[in-house]
């Protein structure tokens, strides 16, 4: 019979005492799973390159919320730019693609973001090497929409489904228009999956929409104000949209008409620079830093350095805690084992009569201890990793958070083998106690 | 020769300082599957002796030889694996481990002879007690009189040169008491296995052709007085 054998008897022999104990080990290892899974989505969400773009172009402001609100739709847009300054991107040499997205609006039902953009989106790689795969078919008119996966899982739409959209975010007022979902977008395991997509010209034409011209002059003006040429240019369609809108007076301010590329914004451009000069993106992300009318972001880089500055801080804090209650877990055992040594002293002496040394009676108890942290492990893993199954699609409701709960962390491999030490630190001083026994007093007792 | 102590001097601390002698044998021999009784009075030392024979307790001086080695000299693993391998004990009160079966019980006594486990043998030694159905039962399931057996097959586990009963029938009832001596002798018999039987009856003596009186050989006086001062 193995000394492990000997230890799962003695066990068995306590079996309430050692369920309780190994229960609360089992207990902090849980939740430390759910606390490694959800930091893991959180990183792999956050961290991936996930977008298969250089840079973000977008007004100036905070870098960090034009990636989030950009990217991960999860802030709201920074401010508009005009859609003039996109032709200015395109007509850049370096530039091979540069994509508007017109954002700040959501879906009326599970408050999805809407995005309008063009079908070049669609067309360019989601992430490096991966392409985006509809069921249904393209957008041919004005309010055709497609819904990313997610959105059609939660809110049970589907090829011709119509729906309502709600301006500027969830408290926002309901807008008139309906559209109709044309496509739904395999899942790709990023935003998109709980984006819903508009024509851009669809989104141009909801009404409210489009600004009052004179806001729009001014805006421009303060715009371009270094640069006369296209001030000029802006104003002369300006003008000429005043003419047209004045000659149709049964058409209400905010109700869009046709309206010239002045009188459009963007609130994003992706851009993609020449593969060939990598150099490309850099150079421009920094003649841009130096101008006052836009910046452009590398879109991994304020992710990494949010992820490590604050996201990273509050996992570590939320592992060192679970780490703790695992600890504390440990004492519980070493108080368990230690208290039962007392009943045990007669057990021991009659095991040390029967043959066995010193090291052996010490080698079971150090075996109990490890089996009780280890046995506790390997439940609450278990227990963590089924309780991420149940409650994922609860998290991706609440948050958008793609959990995949069998993600394994680094920390996780490291458990088992960590928690077999506890074991042992646990289980030293009562296995001391056992070494210690005096043979001949404990038969005596 | 199963056994033979020489010049054994035992003495305990006691709490008011000084030292207490316990034992004094001269000389004292068990031949190859000799049966022996041995009778004391309470508290004259014969639980030490078994104690000092077994290896548990180390006397202050003397030898004690178990199948030509001497045990004293022994370091305390290597004595700890030579008790397992060479001496069988029945104890006073049985001694069974709750948290294993009967069979396991026996088998627990193979696992620390460095022998190996044998669950055929420890299987055949319960059937020869009449435990063959009651194999896989708990202590606490068993009756005194079979828990009592259960702990001689255990005994008989690591096939023993010399086994040592304490008192072997003082907690079972009169009915079992002749039972499980004869059953203890009897094995011993059938294993060539030299015993030694610690009682304070007269009556579980008296079926031995040897019977011993502790008082008769042991001389705790012999203690040195530097020792024992």
């Amino acid at each position: 019979m193995s000394l492990l054998r000997i230890a799962w008897k003695n066990i068995l022999q306590r079996r309430v005492a050692s369920l309780l104990t190994s229960l609360s080990i089992g207990l902090g290892v849980m939740l430390m799973v759910l606390v490694l899974v959800i930091a893991g989505a959180v990183e792999t969400a956050f961290t991936q390159r996930s977008i298969g773009y250089d840079l973000i172009v977008g007004p100036k402001g905070s870098d960090l919320q034009l990636v989030l609100s950009a990217v991960y739709r999860v802030q709201p847009p920074i401010e508009n730019l005009p859609y003039m300054y996109l032709e200015q991107i395109r007509a850049d040499r370096r530039v091979i693609s540069a994509i508007p997205l017109a954002f700040g609006d959501v879906t009326q039902q599970g408050s999805f973001p809407i995005v309008g953009t063009t079908a070049e989106f669609f067309e360019n790689d989601y992430m490096p090497g991966r392409r985006f795969r509809f069921r249904g078919g393209r957008i041919a008119s004005l309010f055709d929409a497609i819904i990313g996966a997610e959105v059609a899982r939660t809110n049970g739409w589907d090829v011709g489904t119509q729906f309502s959209i709600l301006h500027g975010g969830a408290q926002g007022s309901l807008h008139d228009e309906l559209f109709t979902v044309v496509a739904v977008l395999e899942p790709t395991g990023t935003a998109n999956d709980r984006t819903v997509f508009l024509n851009l010209q669809g989104f141009y034409a909801i009404e409210g929409h489009e600004k009052p011209i004179d806001e729009v002059e001014k805006r421009l003006r303060d715009f371009y104000a270094a640069d006369p040429q296209r001030l000029d240019s802006a104003m002369q369609q300006l003008q000429q949209y005043r003419v047209r809108r004045a000659a149709n007076p049964d058409i209400r301010e905010g109700q869009a008409m046709d309206s010239p590329p002045a009188m459009q914004e963007v609130t994003a451009i992706l851009v993609k620079t020449r593969p060939a000069t990598p150099f490309d993106a850099i150079s421009l992300a920094s003649e841009l830093q130096k101008g006052f009318q836009a910046m452009a972001v590398n879109p991994i880089r304020p992710i990494q350095r949010f992820m490590a500055s604050v996201v990273g801080n509050i996992q570590k804090a939320l592992v060192v805690l679970t780490a703790v209650i695992i600890l504390v877990s440990g004492v519980g055992i070493f108080v368990s084992i230690y208290n039962s040594m007392v009943d045990r002293r007669r057990e021991i002496g009659v095991m040390r009569a029967l043959g066995a040394g010193r090291h052996h009676v010490f080698g079971i108890i150090l075996a109990e201890a490890s089996l009780l942290c280890l046995g506790g492990a390997a439940a609450g893993w278990l227990a963590g990793h089924a309780l991420a199954i149940i409650a994922s699609p609860w998290v991706i409701r609440q948050t958008g958070l793609l959990i995949d709960p069998w993600a394994v962390s680094a920390i996780e491999a490291i458990l088992f083998p960590a928690l077999g030490l506890l074991g042992i630190l646990v289980g030293f001083l009562p296995a001391l106690t056992a070494y210690r026994t005096d043979v001949a007093e404990a038969l005596s007792s | 020769m199963s056994l033979l102590l020489e010049n054994i001097r035992k003495t305990y601390r006691q709490p008011e300082g000084g030292r207490l002698p316990v034992l004094g044998i001269e000389h004292f021999q068990l031949q190859r599957g000799e049966q022996v009784a041995l009778i004391g009075s309470s508290g004259g030392g014969k639980t030490t002796l078994l104690n000092i024979i077994a290896g548990i307790l180390t006397p202050d001086s003397g030898r004690v030889v178990i199948d030509g080695r001497d045990i004293v000299a022994m370091p305390e693993v290597v004595r700890d694996r030579y008790r397992a391998s060479r001496i069988g004990i029945v104890f006073q009160t049985f001694n069974l481990l709750p948290a294993f079966t009967a069979l396991e019980n026996v088998m627990l006594g193979m696992t620390f002879s460095g022998r190996g486990v044998d669950p055929k043998f420890a299987q055949e030694l319960l059937q020869r007690v009449g435990l063959g159905h009651r194999l896989h039962h708990s202590p606490k399931r068993l009756s005194v009189g079979e828990q009592q057996r259960v702990a001689v097959a255990r005994s008989l586990a690591n096939k023993p040169v010399l086994l040592l009963a304490d008192e072997p029938t003082a907690n079972v009832d009169p009915a079992n008491q002749q039972l499980i001596l004869d059953l203890i002798r009897d094995s011993c018999r059938d294993h060539n296995v030299s015993l030694l039987l610690v009682t304070h009856s007269m009556e579980a003596a008296a079926s031995f052709q040897r019977i011993e009186r502790l008082q008769d050989f042991n001389r705790p006086e012999l203690c040195a007085p530097e020792r024992s001062a």
